[in-house]
């Protein structure tokens, strides 16, 4: 939605003019793009130790050299592609607001230059994310590229990664 | 000088705060009737290094105060006032005062002027006190060419004899006398008791003036041999204020007699003008002519050498090198834990030996020098130290934690070499294990601290607790020596206010009740810590009347609590950690308001304590208080559950056991109570609360762990046990969020993550939730 993509311009106080570099990276056979200054590493799918309780697209944690990182898989979460771990698997390890999160998605593709003018506003519609998520639709030639207020969606309530503020 | 002072800020911001606890500690020590000189020496020292620094930088508001506290407390440690109950209080409220203008200087707090002024003037007001009644002492002078002092002068706001040897040519003098005189007639009234000669250069004036000595020795510079220049504060009425400077004004004064003396030395020579038979019993100290004969004179009779000085005590007394000309600087208090630089300072000094002929001296003085430098070093903090900001010690914590994990790995991949071939290899990892855990050992150990650090605010707390309640008390603490982790002394110390507070209040009954009670009038709070088991525990018990069983279930049932008259005398006491729950009849300023032992007990359990209470009508009430050591490394004992690993930490396990068929008894269809030697304990079962698949479902096939938490114990079911190991506690919370029934996390030998279990929870869990029936 426009509305979100201009409250995160105001949060983030960007040139206009400038352009903004994005990670792409596939669930199934969708493409998704998400603010690579988010990025903190890449790394293989590893064992991860489950939490008791929690939701299915909470994988678990693992050890990320000595600090304990919570794992989603986006795929779950998303309801898209097939959640299949193999040695191919990939996981994006993301520092969102101080916290280190890590995703499993299908694939990494590359990094993108996108001006703000290719991101166009999504439309409203029904899907298994919630579109005020969608910072908007990037056109990249034929490719679509879903952008993703990654902050925004790991840090709200529906992931269930941080407590509740009345927790 | 041109130096930016405030880069010395926190220095003087640290070290002042280390003079108030150390003043406020002396204060509570010490007793009104027989107070031990060597305490008045220290409060008396805290204060004037106080007033020094903050006059070295500026700080004027704590100056007026210390000035005023030091006036005071320099009366009674020379013996002409006693000190009273009064005084103490006042220089407590003092003590308050500074350290709320010393956090506004660091600008954490409000500056509270008003409580400033009326503690200057309560001060004020206990020294007039004093003057009163104090009679005109004027002693013969030790100082042999100075003459008498006259039998009284005028009392006036303050006066001072000057004494000082005029420069310049004999035949200019009078003129530069006759200015001087004119000068000096302007800010007060001048006698002139002796007046220079061609020969005698040598005068003594004495000058009734409010204006402060260092203003005169401002006037008398231009036309005095600044060696010779002796402002001496008179010994009146109202001149005990300025009698706390004497001790720096009497610095060159010292040198006056020098001056005088001149034939041998002209720096030296004031160590000669005491009369000779009175020079021999004199220790170095005296030598230095700090204090005015007066001084001297009582001195001498007490034999107390050391008593009046304060900053000279660390040197060595046996040895003391005589400063030429020692600045009023040098005399200030922030200089004081460095005498070295005193000596180091005088190029030109002179060794004095403490002589055979004062035994009672010598014998009095190395004690007490010795205790001085010994009660600094504990206040302090030794001398040795280095000030390192917590940050760094964590973070080295966190990577000796991580060189623990990765040389449990190394160990774990060494296992499957063949020890024949590898054997250099498996030395060394050997030695490799011993040399991390020493090291770990080490590291944690610089994070702890002894709980006195806690217990000494205590009682400052009681003693004004005590007063306001009319109250007697008596606190004792017990095992301050016991360390504890420094992120837990901090967070401690409220919950224990709290809990002693409460027993001040509630606990302890007044002296009238007691008495009647058969008790003696004086109650008694006793503070203890020890350590049990890898556990912290800290005691606050006292000798009151006890908690009321039956008031408390009355109000319980007044708040529409379900409870029984038949409950368990321990389950009533956790009653009044229920929040918003109180006993008191009546809110006062220092309790009742209902919130607090809730409060308590979340802060304890938020550190991963448990808070215990044991109470009997009319003997008195324990509470306990069981802190981990660290919160950061933790003994723990890793059990299995189907493909999961979870850590119970060892502080709850009772013990664990193999179930027998006839163990289980079933209520109600359910099987969920295990018989362990005639008791019943309910079952939880850790692979049901945490849904873990695959985990083994034969009680026979299973181990049961008995825990016990919160008083109350549980069966836990498991698959088995794995191992015991120290782990180091990491965060969930850091990147994820609060998960029930965990309390925390830690990396394995083998780089995974195990979670740890939070068992006061789910020995809950296993009262509150009924199990499905299977």
């Amino acid at each position: 939605m426009l509305q979100a993509a201009q409250t995160t311009a105001t949060q983030e106080p960007e040139d206009p003019g400038v352009v903004q570099e994005l990670l792409t990276f596939t669930l199934g056979a969708e493409e998704y793009a998400i603010d690579i200054l988010k990025v903190q590493e890449i790394r293989g799918y590893d064992a991860v130790t489950t939490i008791a309780n929690a939701p299915s697209f909470i994988k678990g944690v693992i050890n990320l050299r000595g600090t304990i990182v919570p794992i989603v898989d986006l795929r779950i979460k998303f309801s898209v592609g097939v959640a299949e771990y193999t040695p191919f698997t990939v996981v994006i390890i993301l520092n969102i607001a101080g916290r280190v999160v890590g995703m499993v998605v299908d694939a990494v593709s590359d990094v993108i230059a996108l001006k703000p003018e290719q991101i166009r506003p999504a439309p409203d519609f029904a899907s298994s994310v919630d579109t005020a998520y969608i910072m908007g639709l990037g056109a990249l030639g034929e490719r679509m590229l879903i952008v993703v207020d990654i902050e925004r969606l790991m840090l709200s309530s529906e992931m269930a990664l941080v407590d509740d503020a009345a927790a | 000088m041109a130096i930016d002072m405030s880069q010395f800020y926190q220095v003087f911001f640290e070290e002042a705060a280390e003079h108030l606890a150390s003043m406020e500690a002396l204060l509570l020590a010490i007793d009104p009737g027989a107070p031990d000189p060597e305490d008045v020496n220290a409060l008396f020292r805290a204060a004037h290094s106080i007033k020094g620094s903050s006059g070295t930088f500026g700080f004027q508001d704590m100056m007026e105060v210390t000035h005023i506290l030091e006036t005071m407390l320099d009366r009674v440690r020379k013996g002409e006032a006693p000190l009273t109950d009064e005084m103490v209080d006042a220089s407590l409220v003092a003590g308050d005062v500074l350290k709320n203008l010393l956090a506004a200087h660091r600008g954490e707090d409000e500056a509270d002027r008003a409580a400033a002024e009326a503690i200057c003037h309560r001060l004020e007001g206990l020294c007039r006190a004093l003057d009163g009644p104090r009679k005109a002492q004027s002693h013969a002078s030790a100082v042999v060419p100075l003459p008498d002092p006259q039998p009284e002068a005028p009392r006036s706001p303050a006066g001072f004899d000057l004494l000082f040897a005029l420069i310049g040519d004999v035949g200019g003098e009078r003129d530069a006398f006759a200015d001087l005189l004119t000068e000096l007639g302007r800010i007060g009234t001048v006698d002139v008791l002796e007046t220079p000669t061609s020969g005698d250069r040598h005068c003594h004036l004495r000058i009734v003036t409010d204006v402060h000595a260092d203003v005169l020795a401002g006037i008398l510079d231009f036309v005095a041999d600044a060696a010779s220049l002796r402002i001496e504060p008179l010994v009146t009425a109202e001149g005990g204020k300025e009698e706390a400077y004497g001790f720096f004004d009497d610095l060159p004064g010292a040198a006056a007699g020098a001056g005088e003396w001149r034939s041998s030395d002209d720096a030296y020579g004031f160590f000669e003008p005491l009369s000779s038979s009175v020079a021999d019993k004199v220790t170095t100290e005296e030598a230095y002519g700090f204090f005015d004969e007066q001084e001297v004179a009582d001195l001498l009779a007490r034999q107390q050498v050391a008593e009046p000085y304060g900053f000279f005590t660390e040197l060595p007394v046996q040895e003391v090198e005589a400063p030429a000309q020692l600045t009023q600087e040098t005399a200030y208090g922030l200089f004081e834990p460095l005498p070295a630089v005193v000596e180091v300072a005088l190029p030109v000094a002179v060794e004095v030996q403490v002589t055979e002929e004062v035994p009672a001296a010598a014998a009095v003085a190395p004690p007490q020098a010795v205790r001085k430098s010994s009660a600094r070093t504990a206040g302090a903090g030794d001398s040795g130290s280095i000030r390192v900001s917590v940050e760094k010690v964590d973070q080295m914590i966190n990577l000796v934690g991580e060189l623990v994990i990765t040389q449990a790995m190394l160990t774990q991949a060494a296992v499957n070499v063949d020890p024949v071939i590898c054997e250099r290899l498996i030395n060394g990892l050997a030695q490799l294990e011993r040399n991390t855990r020493d090291l770990q050992e080490s590291v944690m150990s610089i994070r702890m601290m002894p709980i006195s650090v806690v217990f000494s605010r205590f009682p400052r707390v009681v003693r004004d607790l005590s007063h306001k309640l009319g109250k007697q008390v008596e606190l004792k603490t017990i095992g301050e020596s016991t360390e504890m982790d420094k992120s837990l002394v901090e967070r401690i110390t409220d919950p224990l206010t709290h809990l002693v507070r409460n027993s001040l209040d509630h606990g302890l009954e007044t002296p009238e009740k007691r008495r009647a009670a058969g008790k003696s009038e004086t109650g008694t709070i006793t503070l203890s810590a020890y350590h049990q088991s890898g556990n912290i525990v800290i005691e606050v018990g006292d000798d009151g009347a006890g908690l009321n069983r039956a008031r408390i279930l009355a109000k319980a049932r007044e708040r529409g609590m379900s409870v029984s008259d038949s409950m368990s005398d321990q389950d009533v006491w956790q009653l009044i950690m229920e929040p918003g729950f109180s006993t008191a009849d009546q809110v006062t300023e220092v309790s009742g308001r209902g919130v607090g032992m809730d409060v308590v007990k979340k802060n304890i359990s938020a550190m991963g304590g448990r808070i215990e209470l044991d109470s009997m009508a009319g003997i008195g009430t324990r509470i306990t208080v069981r802190l981990p050591l660290t919160l950061a490394i933790l003994d723990g004992m890793s059990v299995g559950v189907g493909p999961e690993t979870y850590i119970i930490p060892l502080s709850y396990v009772m013990e664990s056991m193999q179930p027998e068929r006839g163990m289980m008894k079933s209520v109600s269809g359910v099987e969920r109570l295990i018989q362990v030697r005639g008791e019943y304990l309910p079952v939880v079962c850790l692979h049901e609360v945490f849904r873990i698949p695959g985990a083994i479902t034969d009680w026979s096939k299973g181990i049961m762990v008995v825990l016990e938490a919160d008083g109350q114990s549980a069966a836990l079911f498991i698959d088995q046990l794995i191992g015991q190991h120290q782990v180091v506690i990491k965060s969930l919370e850091a990147n994820y969020r609060r998960v029930q029934g965990i309390a925390g996390a830690t990396i394995m030998g083998d780089g995974r993550v195990a979670l740890i279990l939070d068992v006061p929870m789910l020995v809950g869990m296993a009262r509150r939730v009924m199990p499905a029936a299977a």
